[in-house]
């Protein structure tokens, strides 16, 4: 126990000095994402995602004085807070400069509390949606490239609005995605003048939504949306809500978009509409061909995780400084406007630009353009159901 | 007038058919429950994991069939499948009878000893059918889907309320009751059936009277294979084939199984329904069939809901522990729990 102890201690102790050397040969970024549990088939492409983003940076050679940039990978189990925050512990104790993490909103506002916040690291989150982490106190350590669920209520609702829908019949999948993005949709909709006929939830993976179908249908609307997952309760309510006739079109939030949802239904769901986080353009297609074969850059999150990376080591250069004391400030900065846009492949323009004293507006994979306490604005792609595909029918 | 009729219209569509061919479904997977509890004199946990056992040998052997081309025309090829998927899942169970149960009966286990045993069958089973045929939703269903679609029926009779009957609803129905009808045959007309009640009621005086009891054992497990695949299969004909649902399955299907009385049979099948029509009934909103029933100025303004949906899983289980307070050997006198 001494010697664990005696260990900790110096690895603290080098830990610290680490940081204190603004100008050290090598920058640390740890990722600190559910390699195991509910989103372990999400987290591979993110992981090298952001790897990508810092060989990028490491081979331009004009990060600092042609830092190397090395990337720390540890397991949240995207459910797990115990995990998350001594694998947190972990990486800070191996000297990170910067913590990419956490990815379910759960363990991200664990690490925060636990890990960030005691140890002063800035820590950008790629993928916690959770409303409840926007006004989080975070001392300005906590910033995220995902957009929260609140602002996919927001979307939904102007979607909706669009489409000249007057009334909405609401189910959730039971937990905290569910109830949060439910509660955006809800208010959002109602300020909009939209009327929401009923609100329930639905458990994943019953026996049978009958019952639930019966109690929706009571209450009618235009239309049902449904927030929950695609191969859990929120197919099993779409199958039965099409087979008593009691809706033909449905709206679908981001945990309802994905290939096997129109597979599974069959026919029958053309003309269902919705949204999910995600942005066209030049930046996504930029990181595809960077990307190659290596991994899929347009899984869900991944350019997100290149953003985050982008973000820390472009902060790093503005503040010269690799410490989150000094650097922390510069996240904002660099992000948004004024400034030249910068894309994914252009990292060693972005450095040249900053130290040469111009400005940069990170414009990345992603579209990043933080809003409010540091968090993504949020660029919708919105979907329609055609002939059985998913089709991107505009962004929002 | 109208009004009426679209009120009953409206409450068949979201709260009788439905609750119908649900009810069917738990009641046949009630049967295979009970029949173990009174012959075997244990609680089958793995009976779920049969029922999907089953059913994945069907899905898989009606994939088979739709290569070939062979189909049923408006019925579901699934159906032509069964009887392959009833031999494979009797196999498997006489296996683990043969590798597991057999063990245990020789040594005289205690009845708890058995339900921790089948406990320890349903994760290997759930393992195996989850290795073969992976985790995800699988559709087998084709041919004709509705007997009869709510549009259809808006258009045939001119009223606002639809009227949904599936084929996959009838199918079961009707299997239902000729499956049941069946086996009441068998166990009460038959001299196997006979034997299998004897040794049921009491297995000291069955083996005095020559009764073999490996045979009545092998009849058991056969019988059930055969009722739980046909469960399986019309359960994931009418909703999907998912893996995990059929172990969540297992929750209701034991409600009803002790609600009716287990080893009852009469009393699984009672309890199956009752099971299904309280989970969709008590937390019906009934705002849409009141609306219809009422006069105008009465039409309410609210759901007319007695407990929102998220409560139905708890009812099932409180008409449960009301039974086994007032009753505790259920609603047709089964054995004591």
């Amino acid at each position: 126990m001494k010697k664990m102890l005696l260990a900790t201690t110096a690895a603290a102790l080098v830990a610290t000095s680490a940081l204190a050397g603004g100008h050290a040969k090598e920058v640390k970024l740890g990722i600190l994402i559910g390699f195991t549990g509910p989103i372990e088939s999400l987290t591979g492409p993110m992981a090298a995602g952001a790897e990508l983003a810092m060989t990028e940076a490491t081979e331009s050679g004009k990060l600092l004085d042609a830092a190397k940039v090395t990337p720390i990978r540890a397991d949240t189990g995207c459910i797990d807070n115990g995990l998350s925050t001594s694998n947190g512990e972990r990486l800070v104790a191996e000297g990170i400069n910067g913590l990419i993490g956490g990815d379910c909103s759960g363990v991200t506002g664990a690490i925060l509390q636990n890990v960030a916040i005691p140890n002063g690291m800035v820590m950008i989150s790629p993928s916690a949606t959770s409303p409840g982490l926007s006004t989080v106190e975070d001392n300005d350590l906590f910033f995220r490239t995902a957009p929260s669920d609140a602002r996919e209520g927001q979307v939904m609702a102007e979607i909706l609005q669009e489409r000249g829908v007057k009334s909405i019949a609401l189910t959730y999948t039971n937990n905290d995605y569910g109830k949060g993005l439910a509660d955006a949709i809800e208010s959002n909709f109602k300020a909009a003048g939209g009327e929401v006929t009923i609100v329930a939830a639905h458990e994943d993976g019953k026996a049978d939504y009958s019952a639930e179908i019966g109690a929706l249908a009571s209450a009618g609307g235009d239309l049902l949306v449904v927030a929950g997952y695609l191969d859990q309760g929120g197919l099993g309510i779409i199958n039965a809500a099409l087979d008593t006739g009691a809706w033909d079109t449905f709206g679908l939030p981001g945990g309802m978009i994905g290939d096997s949802l129109p597979e599974n239904v069959g026919p029958a769901l053309n003309g269902s509409y919705g949204q999910i986080a995600g942005s066209g353009g030049e930046g996504i297609e930029k990181l595809v061909a960077l990307a190659g074969d290596a991994f899929d850059a347009t899984s869900p999150y991944t350019p997100e995780s290149y953003d985050a990376a982008a973000l820390f080591m472009l902060a790093m250069q503005a503040a010269d400084s690799t410490d989150p004391a000094d650097y922390g400030s510069k996240i904002l900065e660099v992000a948004n406007a004024p400034g030249e846009k910068i894309y994914p492949g252009e990292l060693g323009k972005a450095f040249d630009i900053i130290r040469s004293g111009g400005d940069v507006d990170y414009v990345g994979a992603s579209a990043v353009e933080l809003i409010g306490p540091g968090e993504s604005a949020g660029t919708y792609r919105m979907i329609e159901v055609k002939e059985g595909k998913n089709e991107t029918i505009g962004f929002k | 007038m109208m009004d009426l009729l679209n009120a009953i219209v409206a409450l068949s569509n979201f709260v009788i058919i439905p609750a119908m061919s649900y009810g069917a479904q738990l009641a046949l997977g009630a049967l295979g429950v009970t029949l173990i509890y009174g012959i075997l004199r244990f609680s089958n946990f793995a009976h779920g994991d049969t029922m999907a056992f089953g059913a994945m040998v069907t899905v898989l052997v009606t994939w088979l069939f739709q290569s070939w081309g062979l189909s049923l025309g408006p019925l579901p090829t699934a159906l032509l499948a069964l009887p392959f998927g009833i031999l494979g899942c009797m196999a498997l169970v006489l296996t683990t009878d043969r590798i597991v149960y057999r063990f245990y009966r020789a040594q005289k286990a205690k009845p708890v000893i058995f339900v921790i045993v089948s406990l320890g069958v349903t994760f290997i089973l759930n393992g195996l059918v989850r290795f073969i045929i992976g985790p995800d939703d699988q559709r087998f269903l084709d041919g004709e889907r509705f007997i009869i679609s709510a549009r259809t029926f808006k258009e045939m009779t001119g009223l606002r309320e639809g009227l949904a009957f599936k084929t996959t609803q009838g199918i079961t129905i009707i299997t239902a009751v000729i499956v049941v009808a069946l086996l009441f045959w068998f166990l009460n007309r038959t001299r196997t059936g006979k034997s299998m009640r004897a040794y049921s009621d009491n297995e000291d005086l069955a083996l005095l009277s020559g009764i073999n009891p490996e045979r009545v054992v092998m009849i058991t497990w056969l019988i059930v294979a055969g009722l739980a695949t046909i469960a399986g299969v019309l359960y994931g004909l009418d909703k999907s084939f998912k893996p995990f649902t059929y172990f969540q399955l297992l929750l209701p299907i034991f409600a009803s199984a002790i609600v009716g009385g287990l080893g009852n049979p009469l009393g699984a099948i009672a309890g199956g329904f009752v099971i299904a029509f309280s989970e969709v009934t008590v937390t019906y909103a009934w705002k849409k069939v009141a609306t219809y029933v009422l006069p105008e100025s009465m039409a309410p303004d609210t759901l007319v809901q007695l407990m929102s949906t998220d409560y139905k899983l708890a009812v099932s289980f409180v008409i449960l522990l009301i039974v086994l307070l007032v009753k505790p050997t259920g609603l047709f006198a089964g054995k004591a729990v």
